[in-house]
């Protein structure tokens, strides 16, 4: 399992060159310099700024100056965050996402399953119905609708909680994103759970535990859960994406100091350092949660060895 | 036997590792004199020298002083230099400093600090976005201890605007050289005006607090500012209504109308120093060589219609380039800028005809502007008014700034949206954004009558004499339609009524050390 896991990693490595590839050359094709300017710059300034950034040196050269710089682990200066080195805001930012995401993840697999298998074990019930009506709207609402709504009503309104801000990441800062994150996905996870739970306690083997007079609880945490879970683990890799994508959003509309969203600033204003950071830096997330995700795949279903 | 699922107390281990590790919360509520203010954008950089936004200025502003600095009213006064006196030929200005202006180490502001500064600014590698604002500067001495002398190449009866620009704020020469780029973070950076740094979170806020070495801190009445980057207008607002915010940057316009009924009292919306308008793209057909068909053009729009309905939070319709409220100029008015809409709109077909075009040939247009909803309702409102009225076929394109940017430098549009915000109150700041070696001037409008006179302005002595000579080029200027004005902006803001100190002017400056917290 080991050498497979490292084998996996290994083999991710041409995958994030091609990516770097991809997205430096497009970057690159995108019209626009970072330094540009409603009042178009001083020449002499204009070229200061070009041999500063070597961005005066031709693209294969800058290129792959760029590649043995990221080999050395080193991402470069921020084109529009002058103060500051991308290895440096990534390391900043990355608490915060961190912190927003995994909270997000464990919270929707916590509800999620356990909507999701209270649903299947009443199913056509009060509760199955309940659940499924909450999932339906949990997956219906945009992030960029629920946001503000909450905002308005829990910050504005109500004056309980912050309306955005980071705060050190205090949990009342922390709530309402967690839970415009957390929301569409505890709706999957609980729809995905109810449907494979659903299949899993008709299977022949569930009967006979039952058969055997085992309580109900041990039936569905012991025997149930377990198989019924390897499509919600399948599923983690677009939630992980999925959380991603989501932060774009909540992180810029509740203001909070994330990776998302320097990716949303720097791909607008051309910070070509930037962006690559973050590319690369969510790509190899992708690559190794993907890994991880096929480890716990084993894990759960003996009938996959690696 | 009862037992969590492995997979459940993993789960929990990880939420708890998580959820559990945060910083404890803060005490419920700002203390009284700590000010928070919205700010729009991240920093760009918080080093005098290299800042570009007038968003990070309000950071600088607070970190640092320069010779002359704005006054609680916006109005120009002594910063660190006491006093100073200007030769007779308006090219020699000599500056006492106040003798009591200190670093925030304690060291004193001396005139070599600024000497060296205003060098470093207009270096080449310091890669600054300003440095052509110094320009006019030819020489610096320091005849004598805490006496700065600049000798310039023009008179300039502007430089003390200039001289209180960020470009020309002193940074503190030793902490450069030590530390390099990274001299504006906290704990490394000295700064010598009310306030120093002291956190800086990249997206999250800029925190500084009293500078006690400040030669003025006695009057400094608040403790510490934080300034938030929230780049989304209507979040600025939950979170000044939520309490989070006493002043925020500016408002959503869709709340206008809302604001004015249910927050009047803490809504601000002042005059700036800034013009909407379209430019003319000369270089090509349809609009090179065709003065006709721009006047006609420029005719036919309602500014009313744009500035209050269209645009509709307080914009004041633009009929001339310089806006007005700036010092010792009338801004100038076309003549037809007073004649009824029906007379404008008659002369407007009479020159669209003029012109070549008609309703069997009609002029057909591309209406270029960068992605925006504000910009997109002109646009239609414009390209409408267009077609109403004299039958032109507009089309519109919008395109992210960027890409819009480098379409309008290389000058592959016809007609495209623009705006431009002086640098300080001089009508100097619009006269030289319209020469032809201007960066503004992507419409390649080159007139050398008009260069002649704006240069011809700078070397006059006599304010009267200069006056005329700008008041006479911006004249040529509305003759010649190589852009079209729209409307003057506004800036907008909400202040909390326990802000007290709050004069709103027309160069939209709030230093926090002219403002206070009431209890």
């Amino acid at each position: 399992m080991l050498a497979h896991s490292v084998k996996r990693v290994v083999g991710a490595v041409p995958t994030l060159f091609i990516l770097i590839t991809l997205a430096f050359f497009m970057m690159r094709l995108a019209p626009g310099g970072p330094f540009d300017a409603e009042k178009a710059l001083a020449p002499e300034v204009q070229a200061n700024l070009d041999r500063i950034y070597h961005l005066d040196e031709p693209l294969p050269a800058q290129y792959a100056r760029y590649l043995g710089n990221v080999v050395r682990g080193d991402l470069g200066p921020s084109f529009q965050y002058q103060d500051w080195t991308v290895n440096e805001l990534i390391a900043r930012g990355l608490p915060v996402s961190l912190r927003l995401g995994v909270t997000a993840l464990v919270l929707a697999l916590l509800l999620g399953v356990t909507a999701g298998t209270l649903a299947a074990l009443r199913q056509n019930a009060a509760t199955d119905h309940a659940v499924m009506t909450a999932a339906m709207t949990g997956i219906s609402i945009p992030n960029f609708v629920m946001a503000p709504l909450l905002i308005l009503v829990f910050a504005v309104w109500l004056g309980w909680l912050p309306a955005g801000g980071w705060s050190g990441g205090a949990l009342r800062n922390m709530l309402l994103p967690v839970v415009v994150l957390t929301l569409p996905l505890v709706a999957y996870i609980a729809r995905l759970t109810r449907g494979s739970m659903i299949e899993v306690l008709r299977s022949d083997y569930i009967r006979t535990a039952r058969a055997k007079g085992l309580p109900e609880r041990t039936v569905v945490l012991r025997h149930a859960l377990r198989p019924a879970l390897l499509p919600v683990v399948s599923f983690l890799g677009p939630a992980i994406a999925a959380l991603l994508s989501g932060s774009l959003v909540v992180e810029q509309i509740f203001g909070l100091p994330g990776i998302g969203r320097y990716f949303v600033q720097g791909a607008l204003n051309r910070d070509y350092t930037l962006v690559m950071g973050v590319v690369i830096f969510y790509g190899s997330l992708v690559i190794v949660m993907n890994v991880i995700v096929d480890l716990v795949y084993a894990w759960l279903d003996p009938k996959v060895r690696y | 036997m009862r037992r969590l699922h492995p997979a459940v107390v993993l789960l929990l281990c990880a939420f708890a590792a998580v959820a559990g590790c945060g910083e404890r919360e803060r005490a419920d509520g700002p203390p009284a004199s700590v000010l928070h203010r919205g700010n729009a954008f991240e920093p760009e950089t918080l080093d005098p020298h290299r800042v570009r936004s007038v968003e990070t200025f309000n950071i600088i502003r607070d970190l640092y002083e320069g010779l002359i600095a704005e006054q609680p009213g916006g109005e120009l006064g002594p910063g660190v230099a006491e006093t100073w006196t200007v030769s007779e030929d308006g090219l020699t200005w000599r500056f006492r400093l106040r003798d009591n202006a200190r670093w925030s180490n304690g060291d004193a502001v001396t005139a070599e600090d600024f000497a060296w500064s205003l060098r470093r600014a207009v270096h080449p590698d310091t890669g600054s976005y300003y440095a052509q604002m110094l320009s006019v500067i030819e020489d610096i001495s320091v005849p004598e201890p805490g006496v700065l002398v600049l000798h310039l190449s023009g008179p300039t009866p502007y430089l003390p605007g200039l001289l209180a620009q960020p470009i020309a704020y002193p940074v503190h020469r030793a902490t450069v050289e030590t530390h390099g780029e990274r001299f504006t973070r906290p704990g490394l950076n000295v700064s010598n005006g009310a306030y120093r740094i002291v956190e800086w979170e990249a997206h999250s806020h800029v925190r500084v607090e009293r500078n006690l070495y400040y030669w003025n801190d006695e009057r400094t009445r608040i403790h510490a500012v934080v300034f938030h980057p929230i780049e989304a207008e209507s979040t600025e607002l939950a979170r000044y209504r939520a309490g989070d915010l006493h002043m925020t940057r500016t408002i959503p316009v869709q709340q206008y109308e809302w604001l004015q009924r249910n927050l009047s009292d803490e809504l601000h919306v002042t005059p700036y120093l800034s013009t909407y308008f379209y430019g003319f793209n000369l270089t090509k057909p349809p609009f090179q060589g065709n003065l006709p068909l721009r006047k006609a053009l420029s005719l036919a729009i309602d500014r009313e219609v744009l500035a209050e309905q269209v645009v509709g939070s307080g914009e004041v319709p633009a009929y001339a380039w310089v806006t007005p409220g700036i010092d010792n100029y009338e801004t100038q008015r076309p003549e037809w800028a007073d004649w009824p809409r029906d007379q404008r709109l008659a002369e407007a077909r009479r020159l669209y005809a003029e012109a070549g075009y008609s309703a069997r040939n009609p002029l057909r247009v591309e209406l270029r502007y960068n992605t925006a909803e504000s910009h997109r309702r002109i646009a239609v409102a414009i390209a409408s008014m267009w077609r109403e009225q004299l039958g032109v076929e507009a089309t519109l394109h919008n395109e992210e700034w960027q890409v819009f940017l480098n379409s309008r430098q290389s000058q592959q549009l016809e007609v495209y949206r623009s705006g431009w915000v002086g640098d300080y109150n001089d009508a100097n700041t619009f006269a030289e954004a319209m020469m032809s070696t201007h960066g503004l001037n992507d419409m390649g409008w080159k007139n050398e009558e008009y260069d002649q006179l704006v240069v011809a302005a700078g070397r006059e002595r006599d304010p009267a004499a200069r006056r005329e000579l700008l008041e006479q080029a911006e004249r040529l200027l509305l003759s010649e339609y190589p852009v079209m004005p729209i409307y003057y902006y506004v800036s907008k803001a909400l202040v909390k009524p326990t802000v007290g100190g709050y004069v709103p002017n027309v160069m939209n400056v709030h230093p926090s050390r002219h403002l206070y917290l009431r209890d």
